[in-house]
């Protein structure tokens, strides 16, 4: 079964760079070049795999947990990207007040206080921006693939008032935040731009797969997502409590990615600070059937192509927003291969009998 | 003269089950065609390999007389088959001869004409319905018919009827049973798949009984009797029950007083100032007809809805067993190991903390599989692919396992065959021996009446209870009273 799928994903990329390379040739450029380029982008050196995929794994493999958590409970939550963003936000405005004060600590004191707060408020913030749509669904019946979704406007939104008002930097001239003092940065691996944020999110996959395996509450959020009416009558759960916590859960992982973004890899607020983390972590979460342990595979799938696009459009001159073919012919062979296979179990299976 | 439709020598296997073993049918012209067997026997796949729904392993199909391959449902229809699935498969926002010219494939152009050829068609086949009424303000009987009328405006002379009484209510059944027999001098031929000897008894010409994949009678009815049938059915097992003791009556463990309930969902009354009390070691048997409040009332026992007057006392554990199998009972893509830890919560065996043990899980759900026979490969096979009597059995065995004061049963042989709702009867007997009050709602009161030991009738919301031996007309002619508001 692992294999298979393996094998199938395996089949997907290849496809997927295939109509790409078709894409490219027909538009006039080098296609060769172009994912030349690409390759060595995602993996041509120690350098670009530490520091161009796997800090762009971090936020997609955090996002893709929670949308896996929320989705794996019957909580379609689309609002990743605002989540992140609160996320964001609230991790910027942290770092700033606090580093302000506690830098006199010195290291690594300050670190120690500083640090863990930055990511807490940004856990708080993801769960807050989270809760509104969960507010909205229990109790007006607000479908939460709507606000979740529109909430994502309100916080990119949020962003750029913040980045030109109370949060804008120091002199009044760009359009984003003061870098965040040392107290309040995740560490980074010596040379890379590699964070400690790799760590949180891989102990938190394992958590969550250990989670959904093996506790009771994980059994139950699994219950809620595929027969809520049974869950309720013969579980006896709170389905809507499930749904709640799910989706909270969701938000709370996608604000970690927005702070960790911000007190790992870029230490600043700014508009666009995510390139579609939210959306592209549905896809992460999805492609790996919302299995916390594959999420983390396709979480560097999707780094690594991510990775590549940027320098395929530094190398080769293709605009990076051509790997989006590729993304979505990876998404699209993997669900026709899927409907293929429950197609021909069914046939399998044929009728009562 | 050949046959309208012969199937010969069909064999089908689907995995390690073998469904059709080498079964040859014959249907002669004009003719109705009992096709009895349990559920699981093979009636259903037989069926499906004549409409192109599954193809056979092996074995020939002719059209009278005229081998035919048939793929799928329209070149069955091609060759003049038609099928009356269990389920409507009507558009409802739809008129019925909207319904009919779009599966007839007629030019709707000019509706006036549509409707009136719709109109003459149900005359002619004896099946009345008016051709501009929306499909969705039909009654089950009605929509029944508008099926057969579809297949029929389809050109086809071989019709067939799977289990086409499952959804009626009694009347409404013997009136459609009464039609099929019209339909020989239309020139059509008929299957009528079922597992319910009167039936076959009562409208067929010919009978074929299948059990376990294998055709093990076949013959003109008129040579048969329903003792006969059910010993083909079921094979050689014994159908007289071994008798169980009288209840002895133990402590009152439910009691109802001025009992209301808001109604669930749409339709019904709710339920009105119920009193009534149950006792360890009976079985009541809750006599009403549809919407008359007796989910309501159970519900409640089961602690599932809320109690908007009077006062219910309910000695615990309550174990509830749902009407809906497979949406309420169970989750069909959950194994039986997986769905057995969602019915018995957190107070459980194999619960330590947060965490569960899944070893210890399989390991007693293969023992309780044994124990309560449940026919299954193993405690990681998923629920759906259970059949309908074991999916129930494997429900009440979970309820059981909860070790309960009261077991509520919806109406729990809905849609089982006659074996298998023999087994919930007999288990539900066996379970208020052992000192449980069983309160179970029958929709059919003759199995109702041979189940429970008191009965209360529930007529708009307002319960009965009736003493012990009440007659079934008393208690019929209770359950058909109107409000008395």
């Amino acid at each position: 079964m692992v294999t298979r799928t393996l094998l199938s994903t395996g089949a997907a990329i290849v496809i997927g760079l295939g109509v790409l390379a078709i894409g490219l040739t027909l538009s006039g450029y080098d296609a060769g070049a172009a994912l030349a380029a690409m390759g060595t982008g995602a993996f041509g050196s120690t350098d670009a795999m530490l520091s161009a995929v796997l800090p762009r794994a971090i936020p997609l493999i955090l996002i893709g947990l929670g949308i896996g958590l929320a989705f794996r409970g019957g909580a379609l939550n689309i609002g990743a990207e605002g989540q992140f963003y609160a996320g964001a936000i609230t991790a910027t405005w942290v770092g700033l007040q606090l580093g302000a004060r506690v830098g006199a600590l010195g290291e690594p004191w300050a670190r120690i206080v500083v640090l863990p707060l930055v990511l807490l408020a940004a856990v708080g913030a993801g769960i807050v921006w989270a809760g509104i749509p969960v507010l909205l669904k229990l109790r007006f019946g607000v479908l939460e693939v709507i606000s979740t979704l529109l909430l994502n406007f309100v916080a990119e939104a949020l962003v750029s008032l913040m980045v030109q008002g109370p949060l804008q930097e120091s002199k009044h001239i760009y359009p984003q935040s003061d870098l965040l003092p040392a107290a309040a940065r995740l560490p980074q691996w010596p040379g890379t731009r590699l964070h400690l944020g790799l760590a949180l999110a891989l102990l938190l996959a394992l958590g969550l797969w250990v989670f959904g395996r093996r506790t009771l509450a994980g059994f139950a959020l699994r219950a809620t997502g595929v027969g809520p009416t049974a869950a309720a009558v013969a579980g006896r759960i709170d389905t809507r409590r499930v749904f709640a916590l799910a989706l909270l859960g969701s938000g709370a992982l996608a604000g970690l990615a927005g702070g960790a973004e911000i007190s790992g890899t870029t230490y600043a607020l700014f508009q666009n600070l995510s390139p579609g983390y939210g959306f592209t972590g549905i896809a992460v979460a999805l492609l790996a059937k919302l299995n916390p342990l594959a999420i983390i595979g396709t979480g560097l799938m999707f780094a690594a192509l991510e990775a590549g696009a940027s320098a395929m459009q530094r190398d080769a001159g293709v605009p990076a927003i051509a790997v989006y073919v590729v993304e979505a012919t990876i998404i699209i062979v993997v669900l026709l291969a899927d409907a293929r296979r429950r197609h021909l179990a069914m046939r399998a299976a044929g009728g009562e009998g | 003269m050949p046959s309208a439709l012969s199937l010969r020598n069909i064999s089908r296997q689907f995995g390690t089950v073998t469904a059709l073993r080498a079964v040859t049918f014959e249907l002669a012209v004009g003719e109705v065609h009992a096709l009895l067997g349990e559920n699981g026997a093979g009636k259903s796949t037989l069926m499906k390999v004549a409409f192109g729904l599954v193809r056979p392993d092996s074995g020939s199909i002719a059209v009278d007389g005229i081998p035919v391959q048939l793929r799928s449902p329209v070149e069955a229809r091609r060759a003049g088959i038609g099928m009356v699935h269990q389920h409507f498969t009507s558009i409802s926002a739809l008129t019925v001869w909207e319904n009919v010219a779009l599966t007839a494939g007629w030019s709707v152009r000019r509706p006036g004409v549509v409707a009136e050829r719709v109109h003459a068609l149900a005359q002619h086949a004896g099946l009345a319905l008016d051709p501009r009424s929306i499909v969705r303000d039909l009654t089950a009987g009605l929509k029944q018919r508008l099926e057969v009328l579809k297949a029929i405006a389809a050109d086809a002379r071989i019709l067939l009827l799977d289990e086409p009484s499952s959804v009626l209510s009694p009347a409404e059944a013997e009136q459609f049973l009464g039609q099929i027999t019209a339909f020989k001098a239309l020139g059509i031929s008929t299957v009528l798949i079922t597992h319910k000897l009167s039936e076959a008894l009562g409208v067929a010409d010919t009978v074929t009984v299948l059990r376990h994949g294998s055709v093990v009678h076949h013959g003109p009815i008129r040579e048969t009797n329903a003792r006969t049938l059910a010993r083909h059915l079921l094979g050689e097992v014994s159908i007289d029950r071994p008798q169980l003791p009288p209840p002895v009556p133990g402590n009152i463990v439910v009691r109802a007083s001025q009992l209301s309930v808001d109604r669930l969902g749409v339709g019904g009354t709710g339920l009105r100032r119920a009193t009534f009390s149950a006792r360890a070691g009976e079985v009541i048997g809750i006599a009403a007809i549809e919407g008359n409040g007796q989910r309501e009332l159970l519900r409640a026992i089961a602690g599932l809805v809320r109690v908007a007057g009077g006062s219910l006392e309910v000695t615990a554990p309550v174990a509830l067993v749902p009407e809906d199998r497979t949406s309420e009972a169970l989750i069909g893509d959950f194994t039986l190991a997986e769905n057995l830890v969602l019915s018995q919560g957190r107070s459980a065996p194999w619960i330590h903390g947060p965490w569960i043990d899944w070893p210890d899980v399989h390991a007693r759900t293969r023992e309780l599989i044994e124990r309560f026979e449940v026919r299954a490969s193993g405690s990681a096979m998923l629920a759906r692919e259970l059949s309908g009597g074991n999916q129930q059995r494997l429900v009440i065995a979970a309820a059981l396992e909860r070790r309960p004061a009261v077991l509520v049963a919806e109406n729990p042989t809905r849609g089982l065959d006659f074996k298998a709702s023999a087994d919930v009867h007999e288990r539900l007997r066996a379970t208020a021996a052992a000192g449980v009050a069983v309160i179970v709602y029958l929709a059919d009161l003759d199995e109702l009446l041979a189940v429970a030991d008191r009965v209360v009738v529930l007529t708009a919301g307002i319960a009965h209870e009736m003493t012990p031996g009440a007659s079934r007309t008393a208690i019929g002619r209770l359950m058909l009273a109107g409000p008395e508001e």
